[in-house]
């Protein structure tokens, strides 16, 4: 059996892509019409397709991951509620294949926070004065450091940010959950021995 | 004696296959995976690569509703699928299912629907079990007292494997809806409501109870609708305690317990609903009595307004100011005043019996206003069936609306069923997002009275102005 399935996350050095807007839900991540696929490769074109793309395909100049300032960046700071609405495991897999290894919020949707751990990318909820001081300095170099769960940014005294310890060891070994639930077989045949149907 | 314990804290130890620990997430077990094509192709290429199996196919049911068609010709007449990626999602499917031993209920099935439909229908949804899908409106079975909530694809692969997730325990939070809903006015309009004063991330990490007299008196239909919106606040489950609205509901269902298994499973039901004096971490009280038919104005469930009220004047506010602008709305005039150009009557939130009944009834010897496109998609192909029993499809095709066969449709858009770009669509769904009902398209949610009043008139209506 695999058990690295997804690359080891230490540390993460990046400039900021910064997209201010509150609620940024699922739906503009990747929309609908994107989710007839049957594999993860290849959703990074789809990221944000509606904001990023005109009605002819072509890329909107002032869409912010089409400025040349965004090239190589792989920490994306957003508004309030990153991650709202639909469950869908693609808009993770989108922001990964695109290049993004963290998103940076002051509060992250639930089901896309759990989504965004089992793929390497990770959520970082910090506090609301982190939060303006990144929105307002769009294309800081942080360091985020998993080991100890902070965030560095210039001129500033370093944060720290929940994390799950588990997801924690998991994100740090490139290891996946699945693993870890096949291992407790015995404990989930006494439960199915006692479970009422 | 112990403490008194919430109905979510009764079924989350009841599921507990090994604690959380401070290092690790508890191993919760899942009484029934419901799947469908959209987020399962990915988990089960994972058990194909590590070489595992389907544990429990007992537990799982399948079915068809993101990307299916709604035309009968694609559904049954043999006519190509319109989208060729959405035709091979199908039939990846039938493929995963048939390899994994999977039960299928398939694109030609009497019983396929709207997942958030069918597992109640069936009576597979029952009080008391853990129940996950890879959607995010699988808060819908809440209103049968089951703790029930959206997963990702990653997770689907987990519970394929294992039967089980891991997961942290989330917090409690009462809604507490006291009075009654006058009449017009129904529980889409409270759940917009409560969406407008909990706020579209009021309930991050937190699990809903929704409770009180008006919830009481509800039918199951309309707690499945409340239910289905708790995401649209944030909270990944919502719960209604079981009663015998509930028992009835599910006595006549075809794969609920019988004779002395009924008898047992009633006792164990009648065990969960709160016990008096249970605490919650958050709560919030409403009037239902208070409350008007609602319709959003903006580009999130929260924005919500009384549908004969104004829009609001927020300029200045990043949100509002965008959704504005994306709406084409001017703050402070009649939301009233929005025109509309299509009109769908369905989703997992509004696609019951019930509901299509609701439109009907103010839609009865009248026409939706020309111009107006509307359609009207059944939740399931059960409540297809029951609707053209008591002749309801020829009400909507009198009035001038579509009648299609069933799925998820224009909620979403990703089976070609769409609003085109900026277009006003009323819509009984549950998202108003840039985007979702197709590139451009400018939603407004409502309850099916308020958008078949709205079909009629060609502006926003109150249902109560042809109710009376």
């Amino acid at each position: 059996m695999k058990t690295a399935v997804i690359d080891p996350i230490v540390t993460i050095r990046s400039r900021t892509v910064v997209m201010p807007s509150t609620n940024i839900d699922t739906d503009q991540l990747v929309p609908a019409r994107f989710l007839t696929t049957t594999t993860k490769e290849g959703l990074g074109k789809a990221l944000f397709a509606d904001w990023r793309y005109d009605a002819d395909g072509k890329p909107r100049p002032d869409f912010i991951l089409n400025r040349p300032e965004a090239a190589g960046c792989r920490v994306l700071v957003a508004g309030r509620n990153i991650g709202c609405g639909s469950s869908r495991e693609h808009a993770p897999w989108a922001l990964v294949d695109y290049g993004f290894q963290a998103v940076i919020s002051t509060e992250i949707a639930d089901i896309f926070r759990n989504n965004s751990l089992k793929n390497g990318l990770l959520p970082v909820v910090v506090d609301e004065a982190t939060h303006v001081w990144l929105l307002a300095n769009p294309g800081a170099e942080v360091e985020i450091d998993l080991a100890s769960a902070s965030l560095s940014v210039p001129g500033r005294a370093a944060v720290t940010f929940p994390i799950d310890p588990f997801a924690r060891y998991c994100l740090m070994n490139g290891v996946d959950e699945l693993g870890f639930l096949l291992s407790k077989d015995d404990a989930i045949k006494a439960y199915e021995a006692k479970r009422v149907a | 004696m112990s403490a008194p314990k919430t109905m979510f804290e009764k079924v989350w130890t009841a599921h507990e296959v090994v604690p959380e620990t401070a290092d690790t997430p508890a191993v919760i077990f899942i009484d029934l995976h419901l799947t469908h094509e959209v987020t399962t192709p990915q988990a089960f290429s994972l058990l194909r690569e590590r070489g595992l199996r389907v544990r429990r196919p007992d537990l799982t049911l399948a079915t068809m509703d993101h990307a299916t068609p709604t035309r009968t010709e694609q559904v049954f007449g043999g006519a190509p699928i319109t989208i060729d990626s959405a035709a091979k999602q199908i039939r990846q499917l039938e493929v995963n299912c048939a390899d994994f031993g999977i039960e299928l209920l398939g694109l030609q099935d009497a019983r396929r629907g709207i997942v958030h439909i069918i597992g109640p229908e069936l009576g597979v949804t029952q009080p008391g079990k853990t129940i996950v899908c890879g959607d995010s409106h699988t808060s819908t079975h809440g209103a049968f007292g089951a703790l029930a909530f959206g997963i990702g694809t990653t997770e689907v692969g987990h519970v394929l494997a294992t039967q089980c997730l891991l997961q942290k325990k989330p917090k409690t939070f009462a809604i507490e809806v006291d009075g009654r809903l006058a009449a017009g006015v129904t529980p889409k309009d409270l759940i917009l409501a409560i969406i407008g004063k909990v706020g579209v991330s009021g309930g991050t990490g937190h699990v809903f109870e929704y409770r009180g007299a008006a919830i009481r008196a509800m039918s199951m239909d309309e707690r499945m609708t409340v239910c289905n919106m708790s995401i649209e606040a944030g909270a990944r489950a919502g719960m209604i305690a079981p009663d015998d609205t509930t028992y009835a509901y599910l006595a006549d269902s075809p794969r609920a317990p019988k004779g002395a298994a009924w008898e047992a499973a009633l006792a164990r039901w009648r065990s969960l609903p709160s016990d008096p004096g249970a605490s919650f971490d958050n709560a919030v009280h409403i009037d239902a009595a208070t409350l008007e038919p609602m319709v959003t104005y903006g580009t999130n469930p929260g924005m919500v307004v009384a549908v004969n009220g104004h829009v609001p004047d927020r300029k200045g506010d990043p949100v509002f100011d965008a959704a504005m602008k994306y709406m084409g709305l001017n703050p402070g005039e009649p939301i009233g005043n929005a025109p509309v150009n299509v009109v769908f009557v369905g989703s997992c939130t509004n696609g019951r019996l019930s509901d299509l009944r609701a439109a009907a009834r103010v839609l009865r010897g009248r026409k939706v206003a020309s111009g107006v496109h509307m359609l009207v998609v059944p939740g399931s192909q059960e409540v297809k069936r029951l609707a053209e029993a008591e002749g309801l499809h020829d009400v909507f095709r009198a009035a001038g609306a579509e009648w299609r066969e069933s799925g998820c449709s224009m909620c979403l858009g990703m089976n070609g069923d769409t609003v085109g770009k900026g277009q006003y669509s009323v819509s009984t769904s549950n998202r108003n997002f840039e985007g979702r009902q197709g590139v451009g398209a400018r939603t407004l949610l409502a309850s099916p009275e308020t958008a078949a009043a709205s079909a009629i008139r060609g502006r926003v209506t109150d249902p109560r102005e042809l109710l009376s």
